[in-house]
């Protein structure tokens, strides 16, 4: 297995983030560090992973372990190349979620929280995303699709069954350097 | 009709812009601020105006910012609330991706009134892509010198950053977001001390909503009297109010404070009334955590009167009646929903939510997700009702922080209110198979 290390494009960024808290308060920087350690290293957190930030911080591992179970963002175990985050809250369960996560897992023939065979997608359900009213809704990355409606579903399916990168939430050029 | 204010431009072509929102006179709160009032008198414009917290408590803004201590030496904090994860909101997402200018403008002018130098927007990290937008915006704002050292020339300092959230509504309410801002779990602290005197590093911070925030604006600018002017009482101001459900026209909506109910749902100007022509049943008008109405006492208080949009008049009656107007997050439901999967989905949702650091919260949740649950499936019973009626009064008022309270409110309103729905699912399960699907397969087909 190769090192684990950011890329120095990563690295200057990680060092302009650390510097938008107070002297000896870097561990604020873990959320946004950990963000960006799925983006690069394939979508989930492995425990290697979680100890290379926490040297970066310059804290304990179990620190970081803490936080990262703590947020349903942050995957601890590998996940699809495409990550399906249905909303099924009240909202978007008012207009169809219930039958757009049905008509992806019959689709795909997996259950909410698997992976396909092909590791191309997993699906996941989930809470409330700010997209009630055009619900229903699904994420994939930073990207909001909303006003559902099964062919919209299918159309995002066959476009990422061809496609070989990871969904993001974020990339380098997401946040600013101070 | 509808009143604008914080969304006056909200439909200017390149009002994303600095140089377009400048051009609509965008940021004259910071030049008036800096260069001709005092923090103490911006304070005062802001106690003046009645704005109240519009994250979802109402909590008077200028009364908050009056208790900030401000001891020599000691770095004060301004905190912006972005974390909108408030089932049924979403109107601080659309301020913040249509105007961003307008909250990074309020978070100059506040932060100059509440003498802090470093200022932190907490965006739920969902919403990455709105971080983007904000911090394109900010670069912008320093390259113009509206952030930075020195601004304006008047010796005023302020950095301002964005931070991004992880996932999980906790982090929603104020102590667990600092300790979220610190690097940590979510885990709301217990209080006192309140953020004002320990906040942020254990310094003096305020924490306020993306709206309230972009609220100083218009303040500052016209006056705290010309603010009070608008609304009905003590609901000063306008309100952005997120529509969704079963309405023609979902939406963010800026309303004065003081329309009726009726109004809001069913004029064209606004939700423009029930999708398919189908008859209104219920609402949750402040977000999931209110007590959800049916359609009689939503459109009319006990006395008979019609409802308004305000804080006062949503509550009236108290929960025998009422209910709240919370973070505005307004869900429409029509005749044919179903109250106790309604309910189930807040169930699940505070469940997953809870931080679980007390009993009464992290177990009280599971078990009214999974009563309902067995209700859902058919195997309820009539005590089971009375079961979710008791935990539900065990959690409210027995938790560090108010995420108890609102996770037993729904369950509390929805048996209170629809007890007989319950009392039929469990009587007759067959029922709940015609319910379970839904008469929006139409439209996911077709729409
Ligand atoms: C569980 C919970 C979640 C909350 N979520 C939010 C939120 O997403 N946004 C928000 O502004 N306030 C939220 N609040 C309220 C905050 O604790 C706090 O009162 C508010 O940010 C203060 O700002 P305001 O006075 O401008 O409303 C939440 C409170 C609780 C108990
Ligand atoms: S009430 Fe619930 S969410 Fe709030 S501190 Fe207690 S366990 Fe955590
Ligand atoms: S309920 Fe689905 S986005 Fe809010």
């Amino acid at each position: 297995m190769s090192e684990i290390k950011f890329n120095d494009e990563t690295l200057a960024l990680v060092q302009s983030i650390i510097k938008r808290y107070p002297e000896g308060k870097q561990k604020s920087a873990l959320l946004p560090l950990l963000h960006l350690a799925q983006a690069e290293f394939d979508g989930w957190l492995s425990a290697p992973v979680m100890d290379y930030v926490a040297s970066l911080l310059n804290i304990k591992p179990i620190e970081v372990y803490e936080v990262a179970s703590f947020y349903s963002m942050y995957n601890l175990n590998p996940v699809g190349k495409c990550l399906l985050e249905v909303c099924r809250t009240s909202s978007c369960w008012l207009r169809g979620a219930n039958e757009i996560v049905a008509h992806i897992e019959n689709k795909l023939g997996i259950k909410d929280g698997e992976t396909t065979a092909d590791g191309k997608f997993t699906l996941k359900t989930v809470e409330c995303l700010g997209s009630c009213g055009t619900a229903p809704m699904l994420q994939i990355g930073a990207d909001f699709h909303e006003n559902l409606t099964f062919e919209k579903v299918d159309a995002l399916i066959n476009d990422w069954s061809n496609k070989t990168e990871h969904s993001k939430y974020l990339d380098n050029s997401t946040f600013r350097k101070n | 009709m509808s009143k604008k204010i914080l969304l006056e431009h909200i439909d200017v072509p390149g009002i994303e812009t600095l140089a377009v929102y400048r051009e609509k006179g965008g940021y004259a709160s910071v030049e008036k601020a800096l260069k001709t009032m005092t923090p103490d008198a911006i304070v005062e414009e802001v106690k003046k105006s009645g704005l109240r917290g519009r994250g979802g408590a109402g909590f008077p803004t200028g009364m908050k910012w009056s208790f900030l201590a401000k001891p020599e030496g000691v770095a004060r904090y301004l905190v912006c609330n972005a974390d909108e994860s408030e089932p049924g909101t979403f109107k601080d997402r659309y301020l913040m991706e249509k105007i961003p200018h307008a909250l990074i403008e309020g978070m100059i002018t506040s932060s100059f009134a509440l003498g802090a130098n470093t200022s932190y927007i907490y965006v739920r990290g969902e919403y990455f892509y709105i971080i983007k937008i904000l911090e394109k915006a900010i670069a912008d704002a320093y390259a113009a010198g509206w952030l930075g050292k020195n601004i304006l020339g008047t010796g005023y300092d302020l950095d301002l950053y964005v931070q991004a959230g992880a996932g999980a509504y906790i982090c929603g309410e104020e102590t667990a977001l600092l300790e979220s801002l610190e690097g940590k779990r979510g885990n709301p602290r217990i209080k006192p001390p309140f953020p004002a005197i320990a906040g942020l590093y254990g310094c003096p911070t305020v924490v306020n909503n993306v709206e309230t925030i972009a609220a100083v604006v218009p303040i500052v600018n016209n006056g705290g009297d010309w603010y009070a002017g608008i609304g009905i009482g003590r609901s000063t101001g306008t309100k952005l109010i997120s529509a969704s459900g079963h309405i023609n026209k979902p939406g963010v909506y800026e309303i004065e404070m003081g329309i009726t109910v009726e109004d809001f749902i069913y004029s064209d100007e606004y939700c423009g009334g029930i999708k398919n022509g189908k008859k209104l049943k219920a609402v949750v008008a402040g977000g999931s955590s209110v007590p959800i109405l049916p359609a009689e006492m939503i459109l009319t208080t006990a006395n008979g009167e019609k409802r308004l949009m305000s804080y006062e008049s949503l509550a009236d009656g108290g929960f025998a009646t009422g209910t709240m107007l919370g973070s505005g997050g307004f869900i429409v439901m029509d005749e044919t929903t179903s109250i106790v999967q309604n309910l189930h989905t807040f169930a699940r949702f505070y469940h997953h939510e809870s931080c679980g650091q007390c009993s009464p919260c992290r177990e009280g949740t599971g078990w009214m997700e999974k009563i309902l649950h067995k209700i859902l499936e058919g195997h309820g019973t009539l005590e089971d009702v009375d079961l979710l009626w008791e935990i539900q009064r065990k959690i409210e008022g027995n938790t560090i922080c108010p995420l108890g309270d609102a996770a037993a409110w729904p369950v509390a309103s929805a048996i209170r209110h629809f007890r007989h729905e319950f009392e039929e699912y469990v009587k007759n399960p067959s029922a709940i198979k015609d319910v379970k699907h839904y008469h929006n397969m139409h439209n996911l087909v077709t729409a």
